[in-house]
């Protein structure tokens, strides 16, 4: 096997015992040691490869959160408020009026030439619009009778046209429903809130939940964002990870020039829990080194934005009603206890502190049952966990993945009006995790927002808000401890740190290749950190040339 | 009947939380249905053991069941899994929406109505009697458990026949307080009547209909609470009484709903075609304490208005009905 010396500028090692070198040796796709190129000489005859001469390496980052969709929505045109890159590398400008996202509808519905072909935006956020809406008579001047279906970037918000509208036979008087608002002529005004008012227009128009799941095309597209991002590792959480896309999965991840490791996780429906450990067993020995299977994500609860996650007192700040469970406590118990029993791994999304403590009551229970020494079950999002919940994490023997994109996209709507500005400022509270010893990762949950780790580890350096309020000087993390939080702290949670997350002996040959050292940037601009490409498995993927 | 009413595949939607009893209770439904043909949807094949010798065949999503009946998941799409089961022929007569345990069935009444050619029958909760007050006061799930009570037209008790017949009269006054709303059933040793579950089609438009509330049988035109046609099956006289009457002259609507809300008269069901003292006609349904009353478009026959009520035996306060009733204009028969 031929052995490759990659000679940087400067390599990130994030391993503590030889944490800068220059050079790194590999070979089929191992790391063989870093050091100086004449530590590495001894491993035998190998090639030197100078073109990261000038360039940075750290381990590739694991991204413990994410969606395959985030590649899929990609097929479609993006109307956000921020600028944001496609898998093409193509930077989309924001979309900073209403004007905007017509104009640039219009232009899209121009290219088109089928006239009954749906288009559909997504990443829309008026937010940022004050309370004008969006109706369906300002997408009827993007076409008159093709439907037009906007997804809002919570994916929690549809606004279609009059057309999108009459292909579900919503377009008349009479309809009664919550998550339809209703113009001042009693008809829809095209905004359609949550799933039981979207899917129907939805699944005729071009957005169907198929997309949820993701496709060939979709995962390529994913994979190409990873290499942008200098993402080698990512999961896809979840998926309904249905028989017939299994194929379809082992062969595009197979494929020798697919570039990254993709960790699907499977969701836990309303199937008997049972069935699911089963085919969580099964999943598992089908894994591939680029296809890793066999771990479960239960969802407990909605989203704080949206008023769904469950709280504990005192509530939210506003005085709306509590959330709503999506799983049934009983089912996340006996769901935690066959998989210790069976060796699984667990990652529970608990956005809201309710939340936290019932999945915190499980584990016990569970685990007074099937004692685990290390069964690094994970608490996704967990948002709003206090420091006796951490401390309680910790006992527990769990991880925390944290949402640190939150603060900047929807912390000043948390500081005003969600849980209000003391427990604001104390979510994704990084440093509370970390001071109690509970291992940690950080996320985006990409497509809600953008896949890109040293963006993430920029918020939880900085926690500055869309508005530019620090929210919660207290949690903010040193720059070194958020990188930790994009390699090795996802990898632990993945069970994946004896294989990635650092760049040493043995482990597998994953880099970020970066322009600048992030440690000697200024930790204000640790985003602005350039991204050549990624090295995977020892294979090299330039971003440019994609 | 007119055309509009005719049309409408009546759905009932079945709540209630984790273990309460809810697929038991379909299966049993299943059983009788009686050659009625009953599309059953539930979120996802797991929620739900048809009992295996109830079926006849099965694919990714959809279960056949004996008797014409079938099965769907309709995973995140109600609406297209009721589209694509209104569209079987012969086309269902009857759908039953079993809800996950943690869900508030009302939201699936919402998007009922956002459906043309289905209307919401009836929310019906299933509570286990030994574990229900249990759950309502959990910490984590009792507000979900006490939503879902009171968004219940029918609450279900089962396994009632497990307890001391003291708690389950305590357990009655709770739920009028928490659940003023809905009307109690107990199933008794697990059995239940589906009269007062569905609704039947109650025999005053159709008077020769099969299991139809008008049900000729001489030992229920008898029974003892003075139920003068009711119903249906093997089971009916010795779980619920209902009461017939006709009315010769107009009446006033509200005058009439008023009585049959009472919660002391014990109503569990009510259908009336009645006509108003302003000359109006109108379709009038009750389940539990919910009435919805409907204008029908042209008179549809010269008889002014004809009331069929149902209750279970032990609450239906026949007489006391009657009586008020008749200070309405009703007459027996």
């Amino acid at each position: 096997m031929p052995i490759t010396i990659y000679e940087a500028r400067s390599i990130l090692t994030m391993n503590p015992s030889r944490p800068r070198a220059t050079h790194v040796a590999v070979r089929d796709g191992t790391v063989l040691g870093t050091g100086t190129l004449d530590e590495l000489g001894g491993w035998g005859a190998h090639t030197l490869d100078r073109r990261f001469a000038d360039k940075v390496l750290m381990p590739g980052f694991v991204e413990g959160h994410s969606h395959i969709m985030e590649g899929t929505l990609w097929r479609f045109v993006y109307v956000g408020y921020h600028d944001r890159m496609d898998p093409n590398g193509k930077l989309w400008p924001g979309a900073r009026s209403i004007e905007a996202v017509i104009e640039r509808l219009q232009q899209q519905e121009r290219l088109l030439t089928d006239p009954a072909q749906p288009l559909v935006g997504w990443g829309f956020d008026p937010i940022y619009f004050g309370s004008r809406r969006c109706t369906r008579q300002d997408l009827d001047r993007v076409s008159q009778t093709r439907p037009i279906t906007i997804a809002h970037a919570s994916l929690h918000i549809l606004n279609v046209n009059s057309a999108a509208l009459k292909l579900a036979d919503w377009l008349r008087p009479g309809i009664e429903h919550p998550g339809i608002l209703l113009g001042t002529d009693g008809l829809p005004t095209g905004e359609l809130r949550g799933p039981e008012a979207m899917t129907p227009v939805a699944n005729r128009t071009g957005f169907d939940r198929t997309i949820m799941a993701g496709d060939e095309q979709g995962l390529r597209a994913f994979a190409k964002l990873c290499v942008r991002k200098g993402v080698t590792t990512a999961t896809d959480l979840a998926s309904p990870l249905p028989e017939s896309a299994l194929p379809m999965m082992l062969s595009v991840t197979g494929d020798d020039q697919f570039p990254t490791r993709i960790v699907p996780l499977l969701r836990l429906l309303a199937h008997p829990v049972p069935d699911t450990i089963e085919r969580s067993v099964k999943l598992q020995a089908a894994s591939t080194d680029r296809l890793r299977l066999g771990r479960i994500k239960i969802v407990a609860d909605g989203s704080i934005q949206g008023f769904s996650a469950r709280l504990r007192a005192p509530g939210y700040y506003n005085g709306a009603a509590n959330g709503l469970w999506y799983t049934a406590p009983e089912q996340i118990r006996q769901a935690y206890e066959l998989a210790l029993a069976a060796g699984l791994q667990i990652h529970t999304h608990t956005n809201g502190d309710e939340a936290t403590e019932m999945a915190l009551d499980c584990m016990e229970h569970a685990l007074a049952r099937h004692p685990a020494r290390d069964h690094r079950f994970t608490l996704q999002h967990c948002q709003l966990a206090d420091t006796a919940q951490y401390r309680r994490i910790r006992a527990l023997g769990l991880c925390v993945n944290l949402f640190a994109n939150h603060h900047f996209y929807w912390g000043d709507q948390h500081y005003a009006t969600t849980v209000g500005p003391e427990r604001a400022e104390r979510m994704n509270a990084c440093r509370t995790a970390l001071t109690h010893g509970v291992p940690l990762a950080i996320h985006s949950d990409a497509p809600v927002t953008p896949l890109d780790p040293l963006f993430t580890a920029w918020c939880a350096v900085n926690r500055l808000t869309a508005s530019g309020r620090t929210l919660g000087e207290h949690e903010r993390i040193e720059p070194e401890q958020a990188l930790h939080a994009i390699t090795l702290g996802p990898a632990y949670t993945l069970k994946l740190d004896g294989e990635i997350g650092s760049i040493e002996t043995g482990k597998r040959a994953d880099f970020a290749v970066l322009e600048a050292d992030p440690l000697q940037v200024d930790p204000r601009t640790l985003k602005d950190v350039p991204v050549w490409g990624v090295v995977q498995g020892g294979r090299v993927f330039e971003a440019a040339t994609l | 009947m007119t055309p509009a009413f005719a049309a409408q595949i009546p759905a009932t939607i079945i709540g209630g939380y984790l273990g309460a009893g809810k697929t038991t209770l379909i299966n049993r439904l299943l059983r009788q249905a009686d050659g009625e043909r009953i599309a059953v949807l539930v979120n996802d094949f797991g929620d739900i053991d048809i009992d295996a010798d109830l079926i006849e065949a099965r694919d990714e999503d959809l279960i056949s069941i004996a008797g014409g009946c079938v099965c769907c998941s309709f995973g995140n799409d109600l609406l297209d899994a009721l589209t694509r089961v209104i569209a079987m022929q012969p086309a269902p007569q009857r759908i039953l929406i079993e809800t996950s345990g943690v869900a508030l069935p009302r939201a699936i009444a919402r998007t009922l109505t956002l459906m043309r050619g289905v209307t919401t029958d009836a929310v019906i909760v299933v509570a286990d009697a030994q574990s229900l007050r249990e759950r309502a006061a959990d910490r984590y799930v009792g507000d979900t458990v006490l939503s879902q009570l009171r968004e219940a037209d029918l609450v279900l008790l089962g396994k009632t026949d497990l307890a001391e017949p003291a708690a389950i009269a305590g357990l009655r006054t709770w739920l009028a307080e928490v659940a003023p709303q809905a009307v109690c059933i107990e199933m008794q040793h697990g059995r239940i009547e589906r009269a007062l579950l569905l609704a039947d089609r109650v025999g005053f438009d159709r008077p020769a209909a099969n299991r139809s509330l008008a049900s000729p049988r001489p030992s229920a035109l008898a029974s003892a609470k003075g139920a003068i046609s009711p119903a249906s099956s093997h089971l009916a006289t010795t779980l619920f009484a209902s009461l017939s009457v006709r009315f010769a002259q107009p009446v006033r609507i509200d005058e009439i709903t008023e009585v049959l809300t009472d919660p002391a008269m014990g109503v569990a069901r009510a259908k009336g075609l009645l006509s108003a003292t302003d000359g109006t006609r109108w379709l009038v349904q009750q389940v539990g304490r919910r009435v919805e009353t409907r204008a029908l478009d042209k008179p549809t026959e010269n008889e002014p208005g004809r009331l069929v009520v149902i209750g279970v035996r032990a609450q239906l306060e026949v007489a006391a009905l009657d009586a008020r009733l008749a200070r309405l204009g009703a007459m027996r028969g």
